[in-house]
């Protein structure tokens, strides 16, 4: 019964696996309401991966808590939805959450040295979480081989025997990775899984995710700072500041195109961009609007180089301005404006 | 030939012991042999993947390891086997920054006693303590009423700045800045590099960077060293390095630095397996097991450190292999 009444409410089904929905999400705190998220919509398509990028404290860490449920105490969904499959995840209870975690939604964290257990082998702990499977643990521990050997670790069977300590970082990651990509799960959360890594392990991570997505045919929600790996990965990027979503696209079009200050601004901060050498790198001068007391109108205002009056006083709407790029910005309605005349006028006389 | 920093052939030796309680007891090298010179206002930039040794070598140098070989001389004076009574007088002129920055402070103290706390140790009673405080917060561009709060009351960025204040509050001569940029946003990132070099042009301070990212590197250092098991295997002025690299450790490192853009044609080397550990150094060169570019005579051949027409020096026997054998 509680499956026709959903197809009742919701449209029709769509291609994506995940669809967040006008999600808010508040932190009480002794100051008054923390507004972390603030009307945040995104998609995942099938099959696609999708990047996070922004600021620390600009709400991602927020978004994925709430993607798999785990918030802390303090948080309150004010409104929204995350749609997974056609599934509204904050409306499930935690033992149906319990069985989607980790079998349909995984999850690879930050820090691969506190990710395991330090006292259990990597075979025990990878037998462990195949615990809802009927198969014998000699065929489970096949299994575990068989993904370690997925990630490039050499030497599988050997290998289930040792402890975590024995693992190099980048090993480890790499058995977070094949823990995480063992159900076969339709989305995998990575939650800035190379920020610990060097240079050259962040590729082989990168490398490993991008063949496994292949293979196993997941999306990804891929979570960094790093805009390198983002541009190097991801098909699509959504870029937030302070709790909302202000652009999102394809990679090419935001990296080529940003639409927005903020993450023009981002880009060009980003020493990767500048080839000569400068003791002056760019910054974002200012700081985080304060999320207890936020400002009327544009989030970004106040550190806005290309402010005008109406961004004090009213919050601009997240617009498509071509086919899958978006943006919240008073800037672009008039650069729209401008640019489809011109197209207009170069489709008349072409 | 007057550096303010001398490190020359420096090991530095932990002590181990095999598997079991019985187990043999032995040492590994975790800094072997390492030799560099940072001069007076410049800036030597250290990369290598962690466990190459980078961190313990700045550690040696401040004396909180003890480096078992060689000699690490400060203006002249040999740091090594210095006891403690002399070696913390000179604390106050070569200052190390920590990883951690908010790890690095202590939780129960406010941020004033925690920038003013070196004038303690070194015991300069006499200074005014606030006055001090509210100096070291405009330096390195803080509010002024941090000076009451406490580190969990701050932002990681914001934690870094203090970090620097508190290194430089005794206007030292030689900074040890231990991944200053790890963990930070790019334009927070671009801030804290930009208050280092202010700071260093104001100061004439000499630093020494660790790091692993590269971009950092790039922009800040006039020398950078790579390092990979505990050896220096490539050095030389910053520009050569990136713009001709010698070493194929190097250009993986290079290589492997993506840049923010979809269309970047990227030349990847994806170097082998995993870094050898350093209980079982590798025969000949160290990095022949992971190169892409691996001759015969590597496997047994221990490559010396040379210098290169360019002004930089590496340990390879076949600098630039990837040019003449167009393998890239």
């Amino acid at each position: 019964m509680p499956d026709l009444l959903q197809s009742e409410v919701l449209p029709e089904t769509s291609d994506n696996v995940l669809d967040i929905r006008d999600l808010s999400i508040n932190y009480g705190t002794p100051r008054g309401e923390l507004q972390a998220l603030r009307h945040v919509s995104m998609s995942i398509g099938k099959k696609k991966i999708v990047g996070i990028v922004g600021e620390s404290g600009c709400g991602k860490s927020t978004l994925i808590s709430a993607i798999i449920r785990l918030m802390a105490s303090n948080a309150t969904v004010q409104s929204g939805e995350i749609l997974f499959k056609d599934q509204d995840l904050l409306g499930l209870k935690e033992k149906q959450m319990r069985a989607l975690r980790g079998i349909d939604i995984s999850m690879v964290f930050q820090d691969p040295m506190q990710t395991h257990n330090p006292v259990l082998t990597i075979g025990r702990q990878m037998v462990d979480i195949q615990y809802r499977d009927k198969l014998s643990k000699a065929n489970k521990k096949k299994r575990a081989a068989g993904m370690l050997a997925l990630v490039g670790i050499p030497d599988p069977e050997a290998r289930l025997n040792q402890y975590p300590y024995e693992f190099s970082g980048g090993m480890r990651q790499r058995i977070a990775i094949a823990m995480a990509l063992m159900a076969k799960p339709d989305l995998l959360i990575a939650d800035e899984p190379t920020t610990a890594l060097d240079a050259t392990l962040e590729v082989q991570i990168i490398k490993r995710l991008e063949e496994l997505q292949d293979e196993i045919g997941c999306s990804i929600l891929f979570i960094s700072h790093h805009l390198g790996v983002i541009a190097e990965l991801c098909d699509e990027v959504v870029v937030m500041y302070a709790g909302e979503v202000i652009e999102q696209g394809s990679v090419r079009d935001v990296f080529h195109n940003p639409a927005h200050p903020y993450t023009a601004a981002l880009l060009k901060c980003d020493p990767g961009h500048i080839k000569e050498k400068t003791r002056n790198l760019p910054t974002i001068p200012g700081e985080v609007p304060d999320l207890v007391d936020l400002p009327s109108g544009c989030i970004y205002q106040q550190r806005c180089t290309k402010g005008f009056a109406r961004c004090q006083s009213e919050r601009p709407a997240f617009r498509q301005i071509n086919g899958s790029h978006g943006v919240a910005c008073h800037l672009t309605e008039t650069d729209l404006s401008k640019e489809t005349s011109q197209q207009n006028e170069e489709g008349i006389t072409s | 030939m007057n550096a303010l920093l001398e490190i020359e052939d420096v090991f530095v030796s932990f002590g181990v012991r095999g598997k079991g309680l019985t187990g043999k007891r032995g040492s590994i090298d975790a800094v072997s042999g390492v030799s560099l010179n940072i001069e007076q206002g410049k800036t030597y930039g250290i990369v290598g993947e962690s466990g190459s040794g980078k961190t313990t070598l700045a550690q040696a140098v401040t004396g909180l390891h003890h480096a078992s070989e060689g000699s690490i001389r400060y203006r002249g004076q040999e740091l090594r086997d210095l006891p403690e009574a002399k070696f913390r007088p000179l604390r106050s002129e070569i200052v190390m920054m920590f990883q951690d920055p908010i790890g690095s402070l202590s939780p129960r103290l406010t941020i004033r006693s925690l920038i003013t706390e070196p004038f303690r140790i070194q015991g300069m009673k006499d200074r005014d303590l606030d006055a001090e405080a509210s100096r070291l917060l405009k330096m390195v561009g803080l509010p002024q009423e941090f000076a009451n709060r406490y580190p969990y009351q701050i932002s990681g960025g914001q934690a870094r700045r203090v970090g620097v204040a508190r290194a430089l509050a005794l206007e030292p001569k030689l900074l040890i800045a231990d991944e200053p940029t790890a963990g930070l946003d790019v334009s927070v990132q671009g801030e804290m590099l930009n208050l280092l070099a202010r700071l260093q042009d104001e100061l004439g301070l000499a630093i020494m960077i660790i790091t692993h990212n590269l971009n950092v590197v790039r922009h800040i250092t006039d020398t950078v060293g790579i390092m990979y098991l505990g050896k220096l295997v490539e050095e030389g002025p910053t520009e050569e390095v990136f713009a001709n690299p010698q070493h194929p450790y190097t250009l993986a490192l290079l290589a492997a630095n993506p840049e923010p853009d979809p269309d970047a044609k990227l030349m990847r080397i994806e170097l082998k397996g995993e870094p050898p550990s350093i209980l079982q150094r590798p025969s000949g060169c160290e990095f022949h097991n992971r190169c892409p570019f691996v001759q015969a005579n590597c496997h047994q051949d221990v490559p010396q450190w040379s210098n290169s027409e360019l002004g930089g020096a590496h340990r390879c026997h076949y600098p630039q292999i990837w040019k003449n054998n167009q393998v890239v």
